[in-house]
C-alpha cells in the first residue's frame, strides 16, 4: 500500500475511534445532551480527509502516521473537552479548523523546497526571542496562573511560547549546521552560544518562575546541541550550568521556591502561611490547591477509569472540583476518565509519534532537517513530559499545554505548523526511495 | 548525526514512559490514600454516585433510604433521606455532603458504597462499571427492634438520657436510643433547626448528636453494686445470706457518709447480703467494698468490658470507655488505697459509666456470666439479594462462674419482687433488675438508673436506663421504662 493510502486507512480506524468516544459521551449524558454531538464525529472526519488531501497533493511521500496520530490526540482532547463543556469543545473545534489551514498553508508554501528556511534562521531566531519576551512587557503581558506567558492583544489571547519553540528549533537547526563541526572541537571559546542561551533560560526563569519553560527551551537546545555535535560533555556542563542556575534561583527568587516546595511537599498537617489570602491555612487548601485537586482526579480513575463522560468533575450543583480541568488539567480528567489502562494508551500514542518523528530525523539526508526533525520531535516529546511531569509530581508544576489535547489556539496551531514541518521533512527523506 | 539521534530517542521515549509509571503510581498504589484525604472532594462527591445500600431495622422497616438527583451534566446523585426521622439517628447516623458522615453510615461506608472487598461485590461493581450502569451499595440489616425503639424514646420523653438493650444469649442490640434524638434528615436541609427542636430537653448542653448509648458518660450509683456483688460472690468472701449490720452510715476517706434518702429506714439493722442489694444499702455494701479492696472491684469491673473501648460497629469516636475517670482522663488506680472501697462499692466514686456499658453487665449477669460481645449489624445483604455476610454471636469471655450468675439473678429477682424496683414487674413473669439513684452533687438533682432482665429463668432481654436530671429515684422514673420496653420486647 501507498504511504498515502496507509495514511487514509490509519484515519478511518481514527475517525471511527472518535465516533465511538462521542457516542460515549453522548450515552453518558444523554438526558442533558444532544445527538449534535454525533456530528462532532463526521465533523472529524471531514477536517482529516482535507488534510489528508493536502498531503497527498504536497507530500506524497511522507510517513503516513503521523497525521492520523495527531488526529487520535486532537479527537481525545475535543471529546474530553466536550465532555468537560460543549460549548468549548465547539470553539476548539474551529481552531482545529484553524490549525488544520495552518498545517495545509505550511505544506503548500513549502512543498517544494523547505530548506530556504535555513537562509532566515537568525530572523526566525530574534522572531523567537521577541516573542518570548512579549508576556513580559507591561500592558499586553498577562500573568494567567502564576506565571507570565500569556499575551493579551484585543480581545485575543495567545501563548507565543508555542509558536517561539518552533522558530528557535528552526533557527538551531540552521546555527548548528553551520557551526557544528567548530563546536566539536570542543574549544572554551566556542562554549560562548552555550552560555547565551543559558543565560536566556535562566532569565526567563527568573523573571516569569517558570522552571517547566526554562526546562522546555534550555532542554531543546541541549538535546539539539548533542546531536549536532556528538560531545557528551556540552550536555553534562550545560545540565550542571542548568541545574547550578536553579538552585540560584530556588534561594534568589521567593516564587520559585514557592513552586518548588508546593512540588516537594503539597500537603502539610498543620497550616502554613498562605501567599494568596495571607492567613494561615494548609497548604492542600491554598497554594497546592490545583495539584492536589488534580492528583485526586487521576487517584480516582483507579485500573479501569470511569469511562468517558462519567467522571467526578464537578459537585452535583455544578461547582468544578478541578481548577483549570481544560487545559493544563487535562490530563487528570483523562487520566480519570480512562483509567490506568487508557491512560497508559494515551501516552503511548504521543510515544509512537515520537518515535516516527525521531524515524524521520534519521532518515533525513541533510543536517539541517536532520536536526530540524530531531529538535522538533524532542521539543513535542519534553513539552509532553513537562506538563504531565508536572500533573503526576515528577517534577514542578507548569502550566503549558499538553500538545494537540489542551483547550487553546496558539497550541493547536502551532502543534500543526510542527507536524506539518515533520512531514515535508519525511516527504524530502522519502523521495529518494520513490 | 543517527547514532546521536537514537540515543536522543531513547531519551525521550524514557521520558514518556516515565510518565506511565508516575501515574500508575497514583492510580494503583496511592489511590487507597488519596481516596482518604479529607480534602479529597472529588471522592467525596463520587461516593454520592453510588446507589447507597439501604438500612433496615430487625423487621425490615427501612431506616435509610435514597433520593436521587439529577445534576446538570447528566449524572444521578443519590443523597440520602430518612423515612423513619428520629427513630435511630444516633446509631445509623448521616451521610451528607456538607457534614459529611456519622454512625453507621460512616463505620460501614464500604459495603454501603460496595468498596468492600468481598469477591461478589467485587465482581458485581466490575460489571456495573463495564456495562456502565450505576454501581450499587449493599444494604445493612440492623438488630434494633423498631417498635421498642420508637417506645423507649416517646418513654424518655423531655428528659436526657439513653435505653440500651440487649438480647443476651447473642449480644443483639435491641435498642438503642438517646433523648434527645435528632431528625438526621434536617442535617443537610437546616442543620440549626435540629439544636432548636432539642432546647426543650431537660438538660444543658442537650447535644442532641451525642449517642448517649455508647458516648454518654454516667455516674452508675447503684446499679454499680452489680459489679461489687459479683465480685463479692464470685470471689466467695461474700454468701447472698452473709449477715452485715447495717449502722446507717459508711466512712469514706475517713468521713461518715449517711445511706441514702430513698434507703429508709435510716438503718436496717442486721440484714442478709441479699437484703442489702434488694433495698440498695450503701452502708452494707461499703462494708463489702473495704472486705474486698478496691483493686479486685476493678478487676471484675474490667471482665465485664469496663476499661476497654466497648465494641460495636459504630465508629470509636462515638463510643466512649467505662471506668474510673480522674480530671477527665481514664484512671486505673495503681494501689488499692488510692480510691476509696467503700465508696467505689456502690457507684459513687469517680465513676463515668456509659449505658451500654451496663447494659453489658446485665446482659453478662443474665447470659450465666458469659459476657457477649454486643453488635448492632445482623447481615450485610447484596444489591440483588443474598447475604454479603451474617453476624454470628461471638462470647468475649466469662465474667464471673455460672454460679455466681444463678445466685446474682435470684438477688435481683428480690429487688423487682420486693425492693427498690417493685415498679418493674411484669405479672407473670420474673424480672431481675436494679435500681440506681446517683448524686451529681445538686440536691434533688439526680442520674437515675434501672438495669434489668427477663424472663428471669429463661432471659430474653436485658436493659439499661438512664435519666439525667431527676428529682425522682431509679425505682420511680427509670424502672417503669425498663418494664415497658421489656414488655414489647417480649411481644407483650
Amino acid at each position: 500500500m501507498s504511504y498515502r493510502n496507509r495514511e487514509l486507512a490509519s484515519l478511518i480506524v481514527v475517525a471511527i475511534l472518535t465516533g465511538l468516544g462521542f457516542a460515549s459521551v453522548y450515552i453518558a449524558q444523554q438526558d442533558v445532551i444532544s445527538t449534535a454531538s454525533l456530528t462532532y464525529a463526521i465533523f472529524f472526519l471531514a477536517l482529516y480527509l482535507v488534510a489528508h488531501l493536502v498531503t497527498r497533493l504536497t507530500v506524497p511521500f511522507a510517513d503516513p502516521y503521523l497525521l492520523p496520530l495527531a488526529g487520535l490526540l486532537s479527537a481525545v482532547g475535543v471529546i474530553e473537552i466536550y465532555r468537560i463543556n460543549p460549548q468549548d469543545a465547539l470553539r476548539q473545534s474551529l481552531w482545529l479548523v484553524v490549525g488544520v489551514g495552518a498545517f495545509a498553508g505550511t505544506l503548500l508554501v513549502f512543498r517544494w523546497d523547505y530548506r530556504r528556511v535555513e537562509n532566515y534562521k537568525y530572523l526566525f531566531g530574534l522572531t523567537s526571542l521577541g516573542l518570548l519576551v512579549l508576556p513580559a512587557l507591561p500592558v499586553i503581558g498577562q500573568r494567567v496562573n502564576g506565571a507570565r506567558l500569556w499575551v493579551h492583544f484585543g480581545g485575543l489571547q495567545f501563548q507565543p511560547g508555542e509558536l517561539a519553540k518552533i522558530m528557535l528549533i528552526v533557527f538551531l537547526a540552521g546555527y548548528l549546521r553551520e557551526k557544528r563541526e567548530v563546536l566539536a572541537q570542543g574549544r572554551p571559546k566556542d562554549l560562548g552560544p552555550l552560555l547565551v542561551i543559558w543565560g536566556a533560560a535562566m532569565l526567563l526563569l527568573v523573571q516569569s518562575a517558570d522552571l517547566g519553560s526554562a526546562l522546555l527551551y534550555f532542554g531543546i537546545f541541549l538535546a539539539m546541541l548533542y546531536v549536532a555535535t556528538g560531545r557528551r560533555r556540552f550536555v553534562v556542563a550545560g545540565a550542571v550550568l542548568f541545574v547550578g542556575g536553579c538552585y540560584a534561583a530556588y534561594h534568589l527568587v521567593d516564587r520559585v521556591r514557592e513552586r518548588v516546595t508546593i512540588w516537594l511537599h503539597p500537603w502539610t498537617s498543620h497550616p502554613v502561611p498562605c501567599p494568596l489570602t495571607g492567613h494561615p491555612a494548609l497548604r492542600q487548601d491554598c497554594s497546592s490547591y490545583q495539584l492536589v485537586k488534580s492528583l485526586y482526579s487521576i487517584a480516582a480513575g483507579h485500573f479501569g477509569g470511569s469511562g468517558f463522560g462519567k467522571s467526578t468533575i464537578a459537585t452535583p450543583d455544578g461547582h468544578p472540583l478541578i481548577p483549570f480541568l481544560k487545559t493544563d488539567f487535562i490530563y487528570s480528567a483523562l487520566a480519570q476518565e480512562l483509567g490506568l489502562v487508557g491512560i497508559s494508551a494515551f501516552v503511548l500514542v504521543y510515544v509512537v509519534f515520537v518515535l516516527r518523528g525521531m524515524r524521520t530525523a534519521t532518515i533525513a539526508d541533510d543536517g539541517f532537517s536532520k536536526l530540524a526533525a530531531a529538535g522538533l520531535t524532542f521539543g513535542f516529546a519534553l513539552q509532553t513530559f513537562i506538563i504531565v511531569g508536572g500533573i503526576v509530581r515528577e517534577i514542578p508544576l507548569t502550566g503549558i499545554t499538553l500538545p494537540f489535547v489542551s483547550f487553546g489556539g496558539s497550541s493547536i496551531v502551532a502543534n500543526f505548523i510542527l507536524l506539518a514541518g515533520l512531514l515535508l521533512i519525511s516527504n524530502r527523506a522519502q523521495l529518494r526511495y520513490a | 548525526m543517527n547514532d546521536q539521534i537514537r540515543k536522543l530517542s531513547v531519551l525521550a521515549v524514557l521520558l514518556l514512559v516515565a510518565l506511565i509509571g508516575a501515574t500508575t503510581y497514583w492510580q494503583a498504589w496511592a489511590a487507597g490514600d488519596l481516596a482518604d484525604k479529607q480534602d479529597n472532594a472529588i471522592a467525596q462527591v463520587a461516593q454520592f454516585t453510588v446507589d447507597r445500600g439501604l438500612i433496615y431495622a430487625a423487621d425490615g422497616t427501612p431506616l435509610a433510604a435514597n433520593r436521587p438527583v439529577k445534576a446538570k451534566d447528566g449524572q444521578t446523585f443519590y443523597f440520602r433521606r430518612y423515612p423513619q426521622g428520629d427513630l435511630a439517628s444516633d446509631v445509623v447516623g448521616y451521610s451528607t455532603q456538607s457534614r459529611f458522615r456519622t454512625g453507621l453510615e460512616r463505620s460501614e461506608n464500604d459495603y454501603l458504597t460496595a468498596s468492600n472487598a468481598h469477591l461478589d461485590t467485587v465482581l458485581n461493581k466490575v460489571l456495573d462499571r463495564l456495562k456502565g450502569t450505576t454501581v450499587k451499595g449493599n444494604s445493612l440489616v440492623l438488630t434494633l427492634n423498631p417498635r421498642a425503639q420508637r417506645q423507649a424514646i416517646d418513654a424518655l420523653g423531655d428528659n436526657c438520657g439513653a435505653v440500651v438493650a440487649l438480647e443476651p444469649p447473642t449480644g443483639k442490640v435491641l435498642v438503642m436510643a438517646t433523648t434527645p434524638a435528632y431528625d438526621p434528615n434536617l442535617i443537610e436541609r437546616s442543620f440549626d433547626t435540629i439544636a432548636q427542636r432539642a432546647a426543650h430537653a431537660r438538660c444543658s448542653p442537650p447535644a442532641p448528636l451525642l449517642n448517649r448509648g455508647t458516648a454518654g458518660l454516667y455516674v452508675p450509683g447503684s446499679t454499680f453494686k452489680l459489679v461489687t456483688a459479683a465480685a463479692a460472690l464470685d470471689t466467695g468472701k461474700v454468701g447472698p445470706q452473709s449477715h452485715f449490720f447495717d449502722k446507717g452510715y459508711c466512712i469514706e476517706y475517713g468521713r461518715k457518709v449517711k445511706n441514702f434518702g430513698d434507703q429508709a429506714p435510716e438503718a436496717f439493722g442486721l440484714v442478709t447480703f441479699t437484703q442489702a442489694l434488694q433495698h440498695s444499702i450503701n452502708a452494707v455494701f461499703c462494708q463489702v467494698g473495704k472486705r474486698l479492696g478496691a483493686l479486685t472491684i476493678l478487676d471484675y469491673a474490667r471482665r465485664f468490658g469496663f476499661y476497654s473501648l466497648p465494641p460495636l460497629e459504630t465508629p470509636e469516636s462515638e463510643r466512649r470507655v467505662s471506668g474510673l475517670y480522674d480530671h477527665g482522663k481514664l484512671y486505673f488506680p495503681k494501689h488499692s488505697f488510692d480510691v476509696d472501697p467503700g465508696r467505689l462499692a456502690f457507684g459513687q466514686e469517680r465513676l463515668g459509666v456509659t449505658p451500654l456499658q451496663m447494659a453489658m453487665v446485665t446482659a453478662a449477669i443474665a447470659n450465666g456470666g458469659v459476657v457477649m460481645r454486643p453488635y448492632l449489624l445482623d447481615r450485610v445483604e447484596a444489591p440483588g439479594g443474598g447475604v454479603v455476610t451474617r453476624k454470628h454471636p461471638e462470647s468475649l469471655g466469662a465474667a464471673i462462674k455460672p454460679e455466681t450468675a444463678a445466685t446474682l439473678t435470684r438477688m435481683m429477682e428480690a429487688v423487682v419482687a420486693g425492693g427498690t424496683g417493685t415498679a418493674a414487674q411484669i405479672p407473670g413473669i420474673p424480672v431481675a433488675g436494679k435500681t440506681g439513684t446517683a448524686e451529681t452533687g445538686v440536691n434533688h438533682v439526680n442520674t437515675t438508673w434501672f438495669v434489668a432482665f427477663a424472663p428471669a429463668n429463661d432471659p430474653k432481654v436485658a436493659v439499661a436506663v438512664t435519666m439525667e436530671n431527676q428529682s425522682q429515684t431509679g425505682g420511680e422514673t427509670a424502672a417503669p421504662i425498663a418494664k415497658r420496653i421489656i414488655e414489647t420486647l417480649l411481644g407483650r
